[in-house]
This record gives structure tokens, sequence and C-alpha cells, in this order.
């Protein structure tokens, strides 16, 4: 196994950027969900709720656009869910720091995976999967 | 139920899945499901879209900090998510052509799998062995820093453990939880990683192999803001907590009292999958 000093400081650079990172992530998406939470709260908390049947058509926040329009009526509701889209897409930011990371390091191989998991998640986003 | 009694309960229910999982090892939708299908009534679907989120969050979280240490093999990672995430996918657009019973009880099973897999010795298999192809390969063999210098470690069996990572995506995605307990016999058992490092490795991998079925949910509305929100705001704040306490805490007993509970858990959602109630 060959280990030149370069490519492991050049891997130790990336840890600590994906680190950083995911941290930042975290944090960020919490502190937006726990905003919309406040808010949602404020507005709602007596109401009665019932989610003992699924129902996919009650779901107002089910796309990132409509996320979008919700963010700017100042909805709790559609504020929690932004952040929900944070903590989802902290994970993927992070294969899209892997594979600029690999391809400083001149591993195309490892570019190539990277953009291959990235595709699957990106097939995900679209709508034609859900029945 | 009022929407105030229902975030408090369910705030604290994620606050105790978060700090008990992380101290056992376990993930938070192992405690999250249960509570909310079995005494909230929550629609199993619902309880999946919440329980993902709250697994994001907790990868995320903890793999920060593996990450900086240096412990996590990036490239074992990146390249076990080419299984794991087209798998993930698969069993998120499954899972709504399932019958909720039939779920409750897959999740059953694996939770019994889980509490076992908990209280179970480990035993290392890893060594600095000549490796095949594959793992040369794709540059999987790697190193991690301990307290007496690095280790070198070997990957073994690339393609079994790719076909149980496999395996472990597609219930990950189907039940919304992070399948742990199946990546670490992937990782430890079959292709014979050290502890730390499939620990690590598979807590990196986890949070996007989540994205990936989480976005189907989202699109679906099986993820409500009203319970995303104290589940992922209970969970991580828990899993914070129980990493601090880590460090002085004997996990041993903790570990066999959890396995009774979850066992307990396990047969309750047999048994009213079974009886149709979910």
């Amino acid at each position: 196994m060959k280990q030149t000093g370069k490519h492991y400081f050049a891997d130790k650079d990336i840890q600590v950027i994906l680190g950083t990172l995911l941290r930042v992530g975290v944090i960020a998406s919490m502190l937006v969900v726990f905003i919309g939470g406040v808010i949602y709260l404020s507005g709602y908390s007596r109401e009665i709720i019932d989610y003992s049947v699924f129902n996919p058509s009650k779901a107002k926040y089910s796309s990132i656009l409509a996320i979008f329009q919700g963010l700017s009526a100042l909805d709790g509701r559609a504020i929690i869910q932004f952040g929900t889209l944070l903590l989802i897409f902290t994970p993927v930011t992070r294969v899209v720091f892997s594979i600029f990371g690999f391809l400083i390091e001149r591993d195309y191989l490892y570019v190539l995976i990277g953009v291959f998991v990235l595709c699957v998640i990106l097939i995900s986003l679209s709508n034609k999967l859900v029945g | 139920m009022s929407v105030l009694l229902f975030t408090i309960i369910v705030l604290a229910g994620a606050f105790l899945a978060g700090l008990v999982g992380s101290l056992t090892g376990l993930g938070g939708g192992v405690i999250i499901i249960p509570l909310l299908t079995l005494v909230l009534g929550v629609d199993i679907h619902y309880a999946i879209g919440a329980s993902i989120v709250s697994v994001i969050a907790t990868s995320s979280g903890s793999a920060a900090a593996y990450v900086k240490e240096g412990i996590t093999n990036i490239r074992i990672g990146m390249f076990l998510e080419i299984a794991t995430t087209i798998s993930a996918v698969i069993g998120a657009v499954i899972t709504v052509y399932i019958n909720p019973g039939y779920i409750a009880v897959i999740f059953g099973c694996i939770l019994l799998f889980s509490a076992a897999m908990m209280v179970r010795k480990k035993v290392d298999h890893s060594d600095d062995r000549t490796t095949g192809l594959l793992a040369n390969f794709f540059k999987l063999n790697g190193s991690y820093p301990t307290a007496g210098g690095t280790v070198k470690y070997g990957v073994h069996n690339v393609v079994g453990g790719f076909i149980m990572m496999f395996v472990a995506g597609i219930i990950s995605g189907l039940l919304g939880i992070g399948s742990g307990a199946l990546k670490v016999v992937a990782m430890d058992n079959i292709m014979r990683l050290p502890f730390k490092v499939s620990t690590t490795t598979s807590n990196f991998m986890m949070g996007v192999t989540a994205a990936a079925s989480a976005i189907v949910y989202l699109h679906r509305g099986q993820i409500d803001p009203g319970i995303a929100m104290p589940v992922t705001l209970g969970v991580l704040t828990g899993a914070t907590v129980g990493s601090k306490l880590l460090v002085k805490t004997n996990t041993d007993k903790l570990k066999v009292i959890f396995a009774v509970v979850v066992t307990f858990l396990a047969l309750q959602m047999i048994y009213n999958g079974l009886a149709g109630k979910l």
C-alpha cells in the first residue's frame, strides 16, 4: 500500500473540512427547525391533531417549491420543513465536497464513484419516483 | 391530542431515544418508531418519515467529530454508498406498496436482531494480511490512529460486504432507520474492518444513505413538520448529552437493560403488525 506524505496531508485536510461542513449544516438546520417550531407552536398549539391515518394529499409542504413559497409567507411549518431540507442536504453537500477533494488528489476513480452516488441522490429528487 | 401536548411528549421521547441511542450504539429510530406508532397512534408512514430525519441528524452530528479524528475511511464509505444509496431509494419507493402490518413485522425482526447484536460479545476480525484484487483496485485498505500509534488494516471480501450493504440500504429505506446492526455485519464480520473504523465509517455513510430515501419520503408527504420538529430537536440534543456522558458511564449494564426494552418493543410491533392494528 502506497501512501506518500502529500497524499496523507490532502486526505487529512479534506477530513477537517468535511467535519466542519457537517457540523455547520447540523447546527444551522437545528436553528431553523427551532425557529419554525416556535412560530408553529405560537399559532397552533391548542389545535387538535390526528396522525392516525397517512394522508399524502394533506401534506402542504411535500415539494421543495412549496416549501420556498411557504417560507415567504413566514409559515412555521414551512420554516421547519426548510430546516429539514437543510438537514437532508448536509450529507449531500458532503458528497459534493468529497468529489472536489478526490479531484484535487487526482484520484479519478473516486471522482467517478462520488459523481455516481450524487446522481443516485439527484434521481431521488425526481417526483416520478413517488407512486 | 393538542399540538402542544403531542410536541412535548415526542420531544421528551426523542431526547431519551437520542440519549440512550448514543450510549448503546443503537440508532434513535429504534425507539422513535415504536413511540410514535404504539404509544401515540401515529400512522407508520409518518413515523418512518420522522425517523429518517433523526437518522440524518445523528449521523451528521457524530460523523463531524469522527471524521476530524481521521478514523473514518472515506474511500470505503464512498465506495459502499454506491450500494446503499441505490437500495435506499428502492426501499423508500416500495414502502408505500407494502401492507403497513408487514412493515411493522419486518421492523420488529430488525429490532430483535439489533438487540442481539448490541449485547453480543464483539470479536475483532481485523488484520493486515494481503487482500484481494478489488480491495487494492478501490484502494480500500487503510490505517487509523490509536494510542499505540498508527495501525494498518486490510479489507477482505469486498463483494460480500457490498451485497450486505445493499440489503442494509433496502431495510433503511423501507423502515426509515439507519440499519446500523446490518452495517456492522457487513463491515466487521464480512469485510473484517477494525471496530472503530467500521463504526465511524458506517455512521458517516448513514447520512448519505438516509438523505437518498428522505427526499422520496418528503415528496410523498411522509415528512410532517409537526412530527419532524420535536423528533429532530429531541434526538440531537439527547445524542449530544449522551456523547458527553459516554466517557463516564459503564454502558454494559445499560446495554442489557436496553436490549430487554427493545425486545419488548419488537414483540409488540410484530404482534400489532400481525393483528393488523398498525
